[in-house]
């Protein structure tokens, strides 16, 4: 933080507070026992507990799924970024035939509705023996990530002087080297930008992991949390817990990498 | 051709190619089969698997409930991402003005948005329950049942969405205002122009861009919007929250139609594209676009 805070700062800062009630409401209720559940009138409750973590923990499929969506998120984002990053720097920069046509498939799929396409790439996955594979949901999720990523990267390379890899070159060095220790170097802030993007897209993602998960094995945070059995009465406790341990990666990224996140978000609307 | 060009043009062709394939096996292929699939009746349950030519799309056209999702996703993106231009223009406004606490402002603000909209959907839920929802406590103890009234199923459906939302319009505009220089707003005070005048014929002049940016993506998110709807109210009461994307799903994966489902798909896929087309064309009267 610089310099003091200001009666307008806050009131910025209550403002914003206010907004995220939602959640914050969502994090007592966590930690509050059931019976203390329709005591509204506190702001905290009387005993915290943690029972609810313990429930989510030890008798859901949570854990599982929680697994199965950082094993999701993970490789898709590293899949997209090995097909993108190439794809990006050949875009920027070199001769492609039909480069154009490229381009616009690019645009154009940035604006897919999934729900048009989630019916043949789920016959697609049936046909492949793909149902209820991190696989089946790495694919789907890389197709949808590409687009945005190989934009995004495709901005920052442009950012580059030239002349950085001429010299490059100069020195003998073929595409793929001068991809690998001049370009990546620079454009790395960037990476990280678009990394940060897919992942958290495929963490969020619901409608593909929805319909080509069948059981534990493979389904995703929020399919577990849309899916949270409740057998008489909803158990509000334990759905706010599974939604904390939900959102954690969400907020460490909105809390611990912000200026990449926002960087990322800012150039995907601001590059013409 | 040198040797050089020849060899950018290999290497450009290898770096390209997998990306290529991938969108093609993975978006393009999917794009084609949803139309063809859009022609059959296809239910896989009963093995029935024929050619209908355009009969879905004859029968959605006098499909009442078809042109009741039709009204609802329409109300819905017009009235969330209204909402959501205003608060978020405001918000920006408000941190433009801002000092100190500037990172804890943007996390404050970005959690909602960097949320899965399964958790946004879970903690609405909770929020509108009508007996210990936190909503009816602070509307002086109200019972309305939010989520079970057809008359406020779908505001409290938008309400959520401008939630999750409205943070991605003030961060764009919040990162406009960033590029204004400051010598900008030295020359209007100079100039003796008041907060109001600069505010209408600075400040808002440069948004206008950036606002239109907002509007398109915003637009078109809004109208493949799926997730929130379908666990927060699955569509329900009475469909008054069935929005496209909820009635193709149900007819794909619950009555499983794969050929009517396919149909409806295909209309939300023209839906958008048109509306992104109109868009574009407006941005590229203002220079915007490439």
């Amino acid at each position: 933080m610089r310099g003091r805070l200001h009666a307008w700062d806050v009131a910025v800062l209550l403002l914003l507070a206010a907004w995220a009630t939602p959640f914050f409401w969502q994090v007592r209720t966590s930690f509050t026992p059931d019976t203390e559940l329709l005591a509204t009138s506190r702001v905290l409750p009387a005993r915290p507990t943690l029972i609810h973590y313990q429930a989510v923990v030890e008798r859901s499929v949570m854990p599982q799924a929680l697994g199965n969506s950082l094993a999701v998120a993970s490789l898709t984002t590293l899949v997209a970024l090995a097909i993108g990053v190439p794809a990006a720097y050949g875009i920027a920069r070199l001769p492609v035939p039909g480069k154009g046509l490229l381009l616009l498939a690019v645009v154009a799929s940035t604006a897919f509705p999934q729900i048009t396409t989630v019916s043949p790439l789920y016959l697609l996955m049936r046909a492949l023996g793909l149902r209820d594979t991190w696989t089946a949901l790495v694919l789907a999720n890389t197709s949808f990530a590409l687009p945005l990523l190989i934009w995004l990267l495709a901005g920052f390379i442009r950012e580059i002087p030239i002349a950085l890899e001429e010299a490059a070159f100069l020195d003998g060095a073929g595409r793929l080297a001068t991809l690998r220790r001049v370009v990546l170097p620079l454009i790395a802030p960037g990476v990280a930008s678009a990394a940060l993007l897919t992942f958290l897209a495929s963490w969020n993602e619901f409608l593909f992991a929805y319909t080509f998960t069948a059981t534990e094995a493979s389904r995703t945070v929020p399919v577990a949390l849309a899916l949270f059995p409740g057998v008489f009465e909803i158990p509000w406790g334990d759905i706010a817990a599974a939604s904390i341990l939900a959102s954690l990666p969400p907020i460490v990224i909105v809390v611990g990498l912000q200026r990449w996140l926002v960087r990322g978000l800012v150039a995907g609307a601001m590059k013409e | 051709m040198t040797a050089r060009q020849r060899a950018d043009r290999r290497a450009g062709l290898a770096f390209v190619a997998p990306a290529a394939l991938t969108l093609a096996a993975l978006a393009l292929y999917p794009g084609l089969w949803v139309l063809w699939l859009s022609l059959q009746q296809r239910i896989p349950i009963f093995h029935i698997a024929r050619f209908v030519g355009l009969d879905h799309y004859a029968f959605l056209a006098s499909d009442p409930r078809f042109w009741n999702a039709a009204r609802v996703t329409l109300v819905f993106t017009v009235v969330s991402v209204g909402l959501e231009l205003v608060l978020g223009l405001a918000v920006a406004l408000a941190l433009q003005r801002q000092r100190a606490g500037r990172r804890l402002a943007l996390s404050l603000l970005l959690l909602a948005w960097a949320l899965p909209s399964v958790v946004t959907a879970k903690l609405f839920e909770w929020l509108y329950d009508p007996s210990a929802g936190l909503v009816n406590v602070l509307l002086g103890g109200r019972a309305w049942n939010w989520l079970g009234d057809p008359a406020l199923a779908l505001p409290g459906l938008i309400v959520a969405d401008v939630w999750r939302t409205m943070p991605f319009v003030a961060l764009l505009c919040y990162a406009r205002l960033l590029t204004i220089p400051p010598e900008v707003y030295e020359a209007a005070r100079v100039d003796g122009a008041g907060r109001v005048a600069t505010l209408s014929s600075i400040t808002l002049p440069l948004l206008r861009s950036i606002l239109l940016v907002a509007l398109l993506f915003r637009t078109l998110d809004a109208l493949r919007a799926f997730d929130l709807m379908y666990v927060l109210t699955g569509g329900g009461p009475a469909n008054t929250t069935e929005t496209l994307t909820v009635y193709a799903y149900r007819t794909l994966f619950q009555t499983l139609q794969l050929g009517f489902g396919a149909a409806i798909g295909v209309v939300i896929f023209a839906l958008v594209m048109l509306v992104a087309a109109g868009y574009l064309r407006a941005l590229r009267r203002e220079g915007l676009a490439a």
